[in-house]
């Protein structure tokens, strides 16, 4: 259905004519019903996924993962560090997948560069004055086009919540376009709408179609840095999106789930949700990442227990 | 007066200070000496005893970081609770061992005297175990005991109480924590004593509970690589070889007193089972020349 997908494109770029039409539009999406998606996601979560399927789930996650540092206290050295690891998460075992990217600070993406060099790995920046995004959109581009320079594959903004709150739908649309266009065709833009501040699922569900009509190349829950992260329900809303999106538009967007993840049983089952949402298109890490830290050394945990059927230890994956 | 319903107990683990049921929801029955139903206990599976690591591990920081004094303060209120609920132990205990109410009294009063007894230690031991030590050389020279870490314990099957106590105290009393595998036939007296380590200060994970197949949840304990030590007095010879075996890959401590046959637990335990589980750590410091009088400090 191409003439129609390209129509409704069409009829989507009308939306974002002005202020009242993009309302309009995003309040036009259907309400969410929230007991029936925590009852789907939750239902999702009993899969049981053994053997084979667990190994293939488990070096899939690991492919996946933005192995991320966020800290005040991040030194060279600890991101130095963190590259390693991203490349070769177990020295002990190296059939074991590199990571899909690393996550750092705008200054700290020189480093990352150079600590991953020669190998798959990508490293995004977040930007945009993260993790609040309070900050004027000329201070929010110079960090990007900082990012940029230093070499970053990926830019991970915030969107002004205080705006999208007040309904000013209009402001966040625009700092998306201009944050987009400063990463020009070099860098995919991950927009993080911080769902644990957005108050609804209806409001996830506008957001989600918020960045996407702006262009994103990823959807992401969160920062990491507030008390409510990604959960089940809030990545399968989002999942729901951007297939809903892909299916009017035909442009496919990523997804990515970000802090609270720190289990392999838990990112197993946000995999389940993927293929059972979205669907395989999207069980690849061009277009899903697990945005954490501590899940890593589970996967590895797991992947070692997997293959010596020892349960393993955290004596035996890295400190960081 | 009109007949009462009985209340049945429904024995559950007491794993990270919690009492849940087996994850794979199985139980067994337990019976006493004569063969007579008593209750069923949870069958315990290896995912039940990597939960239980899991909670050890997580306790090991706190209790292991825990003043010496702190853990005999703890300790001598286990007993206190345990004074509190002996009728029920010595219910349990005769019932387990087919023992008079009397014989089984004096096991109940001997296993709280137990426990008393190990709490004094908590910080004793460092004393008797550590100290300076004479070095040839312009050395202060000091060794302390440490915790080894997380300790598998497989209670002994006979001594379903005393025996069990035995051997928990003093994996406990020096700062380990302890996954503990009760008596096979016999567990009611050890999943009633989660009970009483529930209400007793202790943190939760500091002792887990497990019943079930003693062989079925010795052997991924005996080769997990989270777990630093592994006790064995309630394995059998056949069993107790495969379990060294599996618990060398990590170098784990083996306790195995000889010999394992017919152990008097009511005798005068020693220190042994405490600084089996103990590491010792040697700082040396320079003290500079030694001056004329042969110290310099």
């Amino acid at each position: 259905m191409p003439t129609n997908a390209s129509a409704a494109a069409h009829a989507l770029t009308d939306v974002t004519a002005s202020d009242s039409t993009l309302r309009r539009f995003l309040h036009g999406l259907p309400g969410v019903d929230a007991v029936g998606l925590e009852g789907r996601a939750a239902s999702l979560g009993t899969r049981s996924i053994k053997t084979t399927a667990k190994a293939y789930a488990i070096d899939l996650a690991i492919s996946m993962v933005d192995l991320t540092t966020l800290e005040g206290a991040d030194t060279p050295g600890k991101v130095r560090a963190l590259g390693a690891k991203a490349v070769h998460p177990d020295p002990t075992d190296r059939t074991t997948p590199a990571t899909a990217a690393v996550c750092v600070y705008p200054d700290m993406v020189a480093t990352a560069k150079e600590a991953v060099a020669g190998s798959t790995v990508k490293v995004a920046s977040v930007a945009t004055s993260f993790p609040a995004g309070r900050a004027p959109l000329t201070v929010k581009l110079a960090d990007v086009r900082e990012a940029m320079a230093a070499g970053a594959d990926e830019i991970d903004m915030v969107i002004d919540r205080g705006a999208f709150l007040a309904g000013n739908y209009m402001k966040v649309y625009d700092e998306i376009v201009a944050v987009k266009s400063a990463c020009g065709t070099s860098a995919r833009l991950k927009v993080i709408f911080e769902t644990g501040e957005l108050s609804t699922y209806d409001n996830i569900r506008r957001a989600s179609w918020l960045g996407m009509l702006a262009g994103a190349d990823f959807i992401k829950t969160s920062t990491g840095k507030v008390a409510v992260n990604a959960t089940p329900a809030n990545t399968l809303l989002m999942l729901e999106a951007v297939r809903d999106f892909r299916a009017q538009t035909g442009i496919q967007v990523g997804v990515k789930p970000a802090g609270g993840i720190r289990t392999s049983k838990d990112a197993i089952k946000f995999l389940v949700l993927v293929n059972e949402t979205a669907g395989e298109d999207w069980l690849d890490n061009h277009w899903f990442r697990f945005g954490a830290s501590s899940l890593l050394n589970d996967l590895l945990m797991q992947r070692q227990k997997l293959a010596t059927g020892r349960y393993s230890g955290p004596d035996y994956v890295t400190v960081d | 007066m009109s007949d009462r319903l009985s209340v049945f107990k429904t024995y559950k683990l007491y794993v990270g200070g919690k009492f849940p049921r087996s994850e794979s929801g199985r139980v067994y029955e337990v019976t006493d000496s004569k063969g007579s139903w008593l209750a069923n206990a949870p069958q315990s599976s290896r995912k039940d005893a990597r939960d239980a690591v899991v909670a050890a591990r997580k306790a090991f920081g706190g209790w292991a970081g825990a003043t010496a004094y702190n853990r005999g303060q703890i300790l001598y209120r286990v007993a206190e609770m345990l004074e509190g609920r002996k009728a029920q132990f010595v219910r349990e205990v005769a019932d387990a061992e087919g023992l008079s109410k009397s014989k089984a009294a004096e096991q109940v009063d001997a296993t709280i005297d137990r426990w008393v007894w190990y709490a004094g230690w908590t910080d004793k031991i460092a004393q008797v175990v550590g100290g300076g030590n004479p070095v040839a050389g312009p050395f202060f020279n000091l060794s302390s005991p440490e915790p080894t870490g997380v300790v598998a314990v497989l209670a002994p099957q006979d001594s379903s109480f005393l025996g069990l106590v035995s051997v928990v105290a003093p994996v406990i009393a020096t700062g380990n924590t302890a996954v503990v595998v009760a008596s096979e036939k016999s567990p009611l007296p050890a999943l009633s004593l989660g009970e009483v380590l529930a209400t007793s200060d202790l943190p939760g994970g500091v002792v887990n509970v497990l019943s079930g197949r003693t062989a079925e949840i010795a052997t991924p304990l005996a080769a997990h690589q989270d777990v630093n030590a592994i006790d064995l007095a309630g394995a059998d010879d056949v069993l107790a070889k495969e379990l060294e075996i599996a618990a060398a890959d990590n170098l784990k401590r083996v306790l195995r007193p000889q010999p394992v046959d017919e152990v008097d637990w009511s005798a005068d335990p020693g220190i042994d089972r405490m600084t089996g589980f103990l590491e010792t750590k040697t700082v040396w410091h320079p003290t500079g020349s030694l001056g004329a009088s042969g110290s310099s400090y």
